[in-house]
């Protein structure tokens, strides 16, 4: 604690050196970043450690790690979570089909490998010169985590919903998280040769261990306020107008406050912005948010609880963006 | 003490002092912070610097608070501990600074305290009095009432002696001058006292609760559930949750070691005769697994109103942590409410069963007879039958025959009784009639009770 060289972190040339220049980096990649998101991506990078981001679907978890990856010019790798997934989709596998076929090719070749000596032990001795050559890299079959410790460069490593795998998945990965290296029994630990920036996304739809939560930073992710959604959709719908743009983000924030089963996302304002500049609205009427309501809300129950209000939320929102 | 404003590398251990204090308030405020999370924070602080109190606020909340339910904790903790709730002291505004340097008529020179009082020095007394508190320990102060001792301690770490010697002295003098002088320096001393208690005060109220915090923990889990206040419900919830995963997860490993098997070579030559004895297939010994059958009766009559609530509770949370369970819940008659528990949150599950026939007054043969007419088949030689209640049927057929019957099916009848073994038999008590027919009668009614109930119960079925 007290030795200051010891906690300097090896820096990394795409190492960004400050929190705007996290924002700048992202937002010219297309991803409109919270301060506390940027500060989240600052903070991994300087401690090397990997993030959890939280929160409802749709808010662009998955895809700040895609705009990451594209801001610093690393390979995108990503795995995705679900029940059942185990070591060998997760790490690594074996090529059988590959090593059988050698096996079959090499059959035949067996007797002038072992020339014309009649001992069992000079034959094993010879045998033994070539080492485990069916165990070795050539015939490994890289998966997602192997693979991200693997690039040279290093890697934006995308672990998604980590809460639909099981909670022995979620033990597993935490030798990789925490030292950025697995063990392959045949082959020994393989290091990262530069650590990922990992995310893990998570809908929390089951509590996280303990352990994993504390090897990581977290990130909460909830739906943006009416100027960070502004930004967002005028950065992903670039031709849109802005009295158009107040009077939709308007809707879809008041349309939140509603009891539904399921508040429309960002990726849903941003379809809906995209569906209305499609059909050159320029004020938000209410037979056009009507008619277009089911890009927003996915659930029957919700349309219908929705149906009620539009009249209020459509004048509020022309209010707002001072059209009558 | 004081938080450095500008930022800047930080260079040494007390750069930290003031991180590592937060750090123990925010335990206190309820958050789990592990020395792995503290190195962390300091990580992240080498990082972002002192400088932007937001940038700090994001930074340090990444790395500590772990659920939304956190993040709210970690906020207010944040903001009470760096609204640099610090020592202030007004002092008295009309102050003459030229009066101060002089010594008193008698050639006395006043103590440094008395010459800060008379100049109104804000930064000097201040700075004076968050040295005596770091040197006497207040971040120490556990309860209430130690702030008064602390309050003095600092005082005198100060120079109370020497201020009090002071004023003193110039009110024996006689010189109306230094009358006025003493006048006024016991005006700020008594400022300064109200000060430095309220300055105790707030550190009592940051660092004070992290140890009250554990000890109710600790209470209420030896507490009996009947006493529980309406104010520690939402905490114990959380410890029947806590203890149903401990007891799911312990639960799933003795499962998961009975599936490791020894290879039966017997069977293995058998089938690869055809290979000549090569064998190709293996054979491996498993001992089957025994799938945990268990259903639960329990009890939510008025008898055992208060309880109940926590019982159904637990069986909530059993019934999360194990696949096959069936859940009934009888007070004059018996429901099914496995479904309940499946589909709903805790919260509703249980209005909604003690809505359906909570609080009835209970007949536990009318009970037992009707979950024998329609759930008996339910009942294999290797079902576990817990049954929850007080046996207190109010006078009514106990119905011994249908008990016998559910415990001559079962693999085990095991009863748990809120109440303690003194009352059981007495007054409307079928207890002690019931009990023969019980493999196991525990008393339960505190939460390690049930927690060793449920464990040991899980230990003989695996």
């Amino acid at each position: 604690m007290s030795n200051k060289a010891d906690l300097k972190v090896i820096p990394n040339p795409t190492m960004s050196t400050s929190v705007a220049d996290v924002e700048a980096g992202l937002s010219a990649a297309g991803y409109i970043a919270s301060r506390q998101i940027a500060m989240a991506i600052h903070l991994a990078c300087h401690l090397q450690k990997p993030v959890v981001v939280e929160g409802p679907a749709g808010v662009g978890k998955t895809e700040l790690a895609k705009s990451l990856a594209q801001w610093l010019q690393l390979p995108l790798i990503r795995m995705q979570c679900y029940e059942g997934l185990d070591e060998s989709k997760a790490l690594y596998e074996w090529k059988y089909g590959k090593q059988l076929l050698y096996t079959q090719i090499l059959k035949n070749k067996i007797s002038s490998v072992i020339g014309e000596s009649d001992d069992l032990g000079v034959a094993l001795g010879k045998l033994h010169q070539f080492d485990d050559i069916f165990f070795s890299r050539d015939f490994l079959e890289p998966r997602p985590l192997l693979k991200a410790l693997d690039e040279p460069r290093g890697a934006v490593l995308l672990i998604d919903e980590i809460d639909k795998a099981d909670q022995e998945f979620e033990a597993f990965l935490l030798e990789v998280l925490s030292d950025y290296q697995v063990t392959v029994p045949e082959i020994g630990s393989v290091v990262a040769r530069l650590p990922p920036l990992v995310l893990l996304t998570s809908n929390s739809t089951r509590d996280l261990g303990d352990a994993l939560k504390r090897r990581c930073l977290h990130l909460h992710i909830d739906f943006p306020d009416a100027r960070l959604e502004a930004r967002i959709v005028t950065s992903r719908v670039p031709g849109i107008d802005p009295r158009l743009l107040t009077q939709l983000v308007s809707f879809v924030q008041q349309l939140r406050q509603l009891d539904l089963r399921k508040p429309p996302s960002v990726s849903e304002t941003i379809d809906w912005a995209r569906v209305l500049v499609l059909l050159h609205t320029e004020v938000l009427g209410d037979e056009t948010v009507r008619d277009t309501l089911n890009v927003l809300l996915k659930f029957e129950a919700d349309i219908a609880i929705a149906q009620n209000e539009i009249s209020t939320l459509t004048h509020r929102a022309r209010r707002e963006a001072g059209v009558a | 003490m004081s938080v450095p404003e500008s930022g800047g590398a930080p260079a040494s251990c007390s750069t930290f002092e003031p991180l590592r204090r937060f750090l123990d308030v925010a335990r206190g405020a309820g958050l789990r912070i592990s020395s792995a999370e503290s190195i962390d924070a300091i990580r992240a602080l080498e990082v972002v610097g002192y400088s932007d109190k937001a940038f700090l606020k994001d930074a340090l909340g990444l790395v500590l608070a772990k659920t939304p339910s956190e993040k709210v904790l970690y906020d207010e903790a944040f903001e009470r501990y760096f609204r640099r709730e610090g020592f202030s002291w007004a002092g008295d505004e009309g102050a003459d600074p030229q009066v101060a340097a002089a010594p008193a008529s008698g050639g006395r020179v006043l103590s440094p305290l008395a010459q800060m009082l008379e100049r109104n020095d804000r930064a000097g007394v201040t700075a004076a009095v968050e040295g005596a508190a770091a040197a006497t320990g207040v971040q120490n102060i556990r309860y209430f009432t130690q702030s008064g001792l602390y309050s003095l301690r600092i005082l005198r770490q100060v120079g109370l002696r020497e201020l009090e010697g002071d004023i003193e002295a110039l009110e024996r003098s006689g010189n109306p001058e230094d009358m006025t002088r003493a006048q006024r320096l016991a005006g700020q001393l008594q400022g300064l006292r109200e000060a430095v208690r309220t300055f105790v005060d707030v550190q009592l109220e940051m660092f004070g609760r992290e140890d009250a915090e554990q000890f109710r923990e600790e209470r209420l889990k030896t507490a009996r559930l009947s006493g529980i206040s309406q104010r520690d419900m939402a905490r114990m919830r959380a410890l029947v949750r806590q203890m149903a995963r401990k007891l799911a997860s312990r639960y799933a490993r003795t499962r998961r070691r009975r599936l490791r098997g020894q290879l039966d070579v017997r069977k293995t030559m058998r089938r690869n005769i055809g290979w000549g004895g090569v064998p190709f297939v293996t054979h491996w010994k498993q001992r089957k697994i025994e799938k945990p059958q268990v259903l639960v009766l329990c009890d939510v009559s008025g008898s055992v109103a208060e309880v109940s609530q926590f019982l159904l509770m637990f069986l909530y949370a059993l019934n999360e942590a194990l696949t096959d369970i069936h859940s009934f819940a009888f007070a004059g008659s018996t429901i099914d409410v496995s479904d309940v528990l499946d589909r709903q949150p805790v919260e509703e599950a249980i209005t909604s069963i003690l809505d359906r026939i909570g609080f009835q007054s209970s007949n536990y043969g009318n009970a037992l007879a009707e979950f024998e007419d329609q759930w008996m088949h339910l009942v294999t030689p290797k079902t576990t039958v817990i049954i929850v209640g007080d046996a207190r049927g109010n006078g009514s057929d106990p119905r011994l025959d249908v008990f016998n019957r559910l415990s001559m099916r079962s693999k085990r009848l095991i009863w748990l009784n809120p109440e303690h073994p003194f009352s059981w038999g007495t007054g409307d008590s079928d207890m002690s009639r019931y009990m023969p027919f019980c493999s196991l009668v525990r008393v339960c009614n505190t939460l390690q009770h049930l927690d060793r109930a449920i464990g040991d119960m899980l230990k003989q079925q695996s």
